[in-house]
């Protein structure tokens, strides 16, 4: 087919009329209904551990919510951001504005969250962030209208980096994801190893994404000769710098601290490769029998999968906002995010995924979070039988203290 | 000075030797390119997925149906060929005739929707795949390195496998056939060499060798549905830099912009996705044809 001039003005003419569907369609919606726009990863690195399994979770949620008893429909949409700050914030701005969107939930890559958290700012909506995990949406970055739901880059760097220090690792050498993650992640795990009195001897920052290949990273962190080895990145090429750790026999010398890193991963990398890493988690599913009830209800929409906690975080977050709007009521609800922010902060939370907790003034939801060690092939008893737990850091311990942040809504 | 000059020797030496190994990949995967390019005049966009077919191949042979590495070598660039043979009877054969540009966005469009078959079946997040065991174990030591045998493995075989197709290509009857088809197709079929069929077999030869290079590369990378697509657009700035077509020049470009990539990532780690296209940009302003290639 050639394009000439005529299908290029008539095509552009069609454009604004397809445009107006979905527009009036959004006007159409009863006063009844919230919509929850679940953004996330569907095609990219962090997909497994978020992605369809986040929209199912959110889909359990409003089922247990029982709302939908009480005359209030539920709609839940989903879209992909692959990754990308521009599309994250296109995608939210179109919810919000054309598609009538009252809540955004997960928004993985914390980029993206960072984005998305403008743009719920600037239209008084709301964002309940599961998969990023930079802190700076608790400190420097907070709002009114977002809540941080399920861990972020100070708990990580306390639980996992202060476990490591604590047990002789003071020397630290980082291979860091070259984006707003990676940086945040590496910022707090070098302020706990010089709480700790350990040191930084060096760092590299590696393309996001798109690097598939770092052994030469390794092996500059193989000559730094620096104890323990950090690995401030996520997904993919976390999986892909233990694996190449493990060929180049980086562990026979030096410890490797993987600062993020989830049980889809840990089911991806196979136990012979994970055997050992200490790691970070608010949930898994085999903590006891309200996470083994979670995990049993949503495996079967997630093709036999057992939840992230980035899923469960979103299931949880789904759970609280649903209550709250229900409470408050959801013409209030739809009209304000801020609002409805406000009423999820002075109401406990209590779920199968995280138990009883908070929601604290900047935005952080409270619980306790999780030091395990990956098994051994011998020890698992089969497939997502991958952890043991090494210690529980209670609430208050977990996160950063509320005067620290710098967060503005933090009345000093 | 000459301390410094040493120091710099020392540090930079491991990283050259590991940047041949990424180098073989780029050779072998733009060498299939290039093949398909000279002779089909066809732009393989599909190459990444192929390679990641590859690696998922090798992964089904194993857990499927207990066929090991090995095995897997042999048998997982014959699957995939075949699907090649497929894919160029029911829809590259007909763009020949076409702008390159059609040929192009088929092949893109393809490899979108295999990458997306793959990603709905298997997640994004991989597949273990362990080394052979011959291949496992303690790291060589070379000196000033230690390096994995399995690595060492991979050049060794990506090296004889683009001398043996430089030199089917240049220097047997198959490949003066080859040749001659390229430049003037109805001539050949005149003598009898049967045209559409050695077409056929060349796109599945380029595919087959994406698919070897994807099981070279299932024990050492994350065996994922994306994996293909992360080095396909450096692959094709390597094609771009050798000149596309030029068999030896994919080769030669290949290896040697490995060698840039593993310095850069001890300079300016940052730079190190971006060096390869900045030399293509530089290329492409003073030698519109590639290093290798004839204008």
């Amino acid at each position: 087919m050639t394009i000439d001039r005529r299908t290029l003005l008539g095509g552009a003419a069609a454009l604004p009329a397809l445009g107006m569907l979905p527009f009036n369609a959004a006007r159409a919606q009863p006063n009844n209904t919230l919509k929850i726009g679940v953004l996330t990863d569907m095609s990219g690195t962090y997909r497994d551990g978020a992605g369809p399994g986040s929209v199912a979770c959110v889909r359990q949620a409003v089922q247990d919510s029982g709302v939908t008893g009480r005359g209030i429909n539920v709609e839940v949409l989903q879209g992909d951001h692959q990754n990308k700050p521009d599309v994250a914030s296109t995608i939210a701005r179109q919810w919000i504005d054309r598609d009538g969107v009252n809540v955004i939930i997960d928004v993985a890559t914390s980029s993206c969250a960072l984005a998305v958290n403008s743009v719920v700012k600037e239209k008084n909506s709301i964002m309940l962030n599961s998969t990023g995990a930079t802190a700076d949406l608790t400190g420097s970055a907070c709002n009114p209208n977002t809540i941080h739901w399920t861990y972020d880059t100070w708990m990580l760097a306390n639980s996992t980096g202060g476990a490591m220090v604590k047990a002789g690792g003071d020397s630290w050498y980082f291979i860091t994801a070259d984006y707003a993650f990676g940086h945040a992640l590496e910022r707090d795990t070098g302020e706990v190893i010089r709480k700790n009195g350990g040191r930084v001897v060096g760092n590299i920052r590696h393309p996001f994404p798109g690097t598939t290949d770092f052994s030469s990273f390794l092996l500059q962190a193989q000559q730094s000769r620096a104890k323990v080895v950090g690995l401030a990145n996520a997904g993919v090429d976390t999986i892909n710098c233990v694996k190449q750790a493990a060929e180049f026999g980086l562990t026979r010398r030096q410890k490797l601290a993987v600062l993020l890193m989830i049980v889809s991963d840990v089911h991806s990398l196979g136990l012979n490769t994970a055997q050992g890493l200490v790691l970070s988690e608010t949930y898994y599913w085999d903590l006891n029998d309200r996470t083994r009830n979670l995990a049993n209800k949503v495996k079967g929409s997630m093709g036999g999968a057992m939840p992230t906690m980035w899923q469960a975080g979103c299931y949880s977050a789904a759970l609280h906002y649903l209550k709250a709007a229900a409470d408050m009521g959801v013409a209030q609800a739809r009209a304000s995010g801020a609002e409805t922010v406000m009423r999820m902060k002075a109401m406990p939370t209590d779920d199968d995924a995280f138990g009883a907790g908070s929601i604290r003034q900047d935005g952080r939801k409270i619980h306790p979070a999780y030091l395990f060690e990956v098994k051994t092939p011998g020890e698992s008893k089969g497939a997502w039988d991958y952890y043991k737990l090494v210690r529980t850091t209670p609430p208050e311990e977990a996160w950063r203290p509320l005067k620290d942040g710098g967060c503005s809504l933090v009345n000093t | 000075m000459l301390e410094e000059f040493l120091f710099q020797l020392e540090m930079s030496a491991p990283q050259i030797v590991l940047g041949l190994v990424n180098g073989a990949f780029y050779a072998l995967l733009s060498l299939g390119l290039a093949v398909i390019f000279g002779m089909l005049n066809v732009i393989n966009f599909a190459h990444g997925a192929q390679f990641m077919m590859g690696a998922f191949v090798a992964w089904m042979l194993l857990n499927w149906a207990g066929i090991p590495y090995w095995g897997a070598l042999i048998l997982s660039p014959l699957i995939v060929g075949a699907f090649g043979v497929v894919l160029e009877r029911l829809m590259i054969s007909r763009l020949y005739k076409l702008d390159h540009l059609y040929g192009l966005l088929l092949t893109f469009g393809l490899a979108l929707i295999i990458e997306g078959l793959f990603r709905n079946g298997f997640g994004s997040s991989g597949l273990p795949y362990a080394p052979p065991a011959a291949l496992s174990g303690a790291p060589v030591d070379l000196g000033f390195m230690m390096l994995p045998k399995y690595r060492l493995w991979v050049v060794a075989a990506a090296f004889v496998v683009c001398i043996a197709t430089w030199l089917v290509i240049e220097k047997t009857r198959l490949g003066a056939y080859l040749r001659a088809a390229t430049e003037n197709a109805p001539l050949v079929q005149a003598f009898g060499v049967n045209v559409p069929r050695l077409v056929t077999l060349t796109y599945a030869a380029g595919v087959a060798l994406a698919a070897l290079a994807g099981v070279l590369a299932a024990p050492i990378y994350s065996v994922n549905p994306g994996m293909g697509s992360n080095f396909i657009i450096t692959v094709f700035a390597v094609v771009v830099i050798g000149g596309m077509g030029s068999i030896l020049g994919s080769v030669i470009t290949g290896f040697g912009l490995g060698l840039v990539e593993g310095l850069t990532r001890v300079v300016y780690p940052e730079a190190s996705a971006t060096v390869i296209f900045v030399i293509m940009a530089i290329v492409l302003l003073a030698r519109p044809a590639g290093l290798f290639g004839r204008a």
